[in-house]
């Protein structure tokens, strides 16, 4: 983790910026303009493009264990990625995950 | 339907309450694991003021984590916020007449939940008039915006009486599972984040946080393709 303060509130900022520009764009500055439809199509993909990306080497690779995969880790996020797929509850997904880490972790440790 | 500018706000207002069931563990849990990551109280709430997009502020916390440099940082997290360009787009047709300084309000607030409640309502009532519009808009972001700072607060100062054993390393994976998993919507979906996964474990060997974003623009390309072509195939 970076500790210096500078590089910390440069990011803070800019990405502050970078978000408000992004929902400002249209209703601010481009206006009544149709974005083309291939835009709409991969805008429409960004967050469960990059989020499960983002997670996958923290359930197969998890820092707290050295890197080495680990039962409660993988049961816990198949068990909230499929209860949020059934429920489409982001807060039975969340319990269920935490329930099942803990009950494994406890059961293993 | 036209019920005038106070009773929109308080319908916004009414409508927008029941997400902070959803909004409460997730601001606390970003408050939480962002003290533990180790930034300051004035940072963590720097992040929830000046971004408040939950999924792209833990983003940014995890690759700050791995040492990845500010550009990919920036990159990966404003990647995430990106579909809000669609809403702010929306949004015009509606809300395009309303003076600037309330477009500029608006666009800070348009936020997943407030841009989906405002929207509906726009094709509900499409004879509203535009300040009808903005009120609601600014009623529906009052419950959502500024919980948003408060429990991302909570979070902060409950973080560090947190003991090591609670496994918080964890809380971020499965926040983030919880987010995505209801909004697997489609096969298409399905397709991205599939893609998504395999794609960033395969390229976990490239330089911190840059594996992330070859692996996201690979897979917006997928579920932009599996959307074409199941839409060809009806």
């Amino acid at each position: 983790m970076t500790d210096d303060p500078v590089t910390v509130w440069t990011i803070i900022v800019l990405l502050g910026l970078g978000t408000f520009l992004i929902r400002f764009s249209f209703l601010g500055i481009i206006g009544d303009r149709k974005l083309p439809a291939w835009i709409l199509r991969h805008l429409r993909y960004t967050p469960v493009a990059v989020l499960p990306g983002l997670v996958a080497p923290l359930v197969i690779w998890p820092a707290a264990t050295g890197g080495q995969p680990d039962l409660p880790r993988i049961s816990a996020a198949v068990a909230a990625l499929a209860t949020g797929y059934l429920t489409k509850s982001f807060l039975a997904a969340f319990a269920t995950g935490a329930v099942t880490l803990y009950a494994l972790l406890y059961l293993t440790g | 339907m036209r019920y005038g500018v106070r009773s929109a706000y308080w319908r916004g207002f009414r409508a927008g309450v029941p997400f902070l069931v959803v909004l409460i563990p997730f601001a606390m849990v970003f408050g939480v694991v962002a003290t533990e990551a180790g930034l300051s109280v004035a940072e963590v709430m720097g992040f929830s003021v000046l971004v408040i997009a939950g999924a792209s502020q833990i983003t940014a916390l995890q690759l700050m984590q791995e040492n990845a440099p500010t550009v990919i940082v920036l990159a990966a997290a404003l990647a995430v916020n990106l579909r809000m360009a669609m809403y702010s787009a929306a949004l015009v047709p509606h809300l395009g007449p309303a003076p600037l300084r309330q477009r500029l309000l608006i666009s800070y607030f348009n936020v997943d939940q407030t841009f989906a409640l405002a929207n509906a309502e726009y094709e509900r009532h499409p004879d509203l008039s535009v300040p009808e519009r903005v009120a609601y808009f600014l009623g529906a972001s009052t419950p959502v915006c500024p919980p948003w700072y408060l429990f991302t607060l909570a979070g902060a100062l409950v973080g560090t009486r947190i003991p090591p054993g609670f496994a918080l390393d964890f809380a971020v994976p499965i926040a983030f599972l919880s987010i995505i998993a209801p909004s697997l919507r489609t096969p298409a979906h399905l397709a991205a984040a599939f893609t998504s996964i395999v794609a960033a474990l395969a390229l976990a060997w490239m330089p911190s946080g840059l594996g992330v974003i070859v692996a996201g623009l690979i897979a917006m390309m997928v579920g932009a393709r599996v959307e074409l072509w199941l839409e060809a195939r009806k």
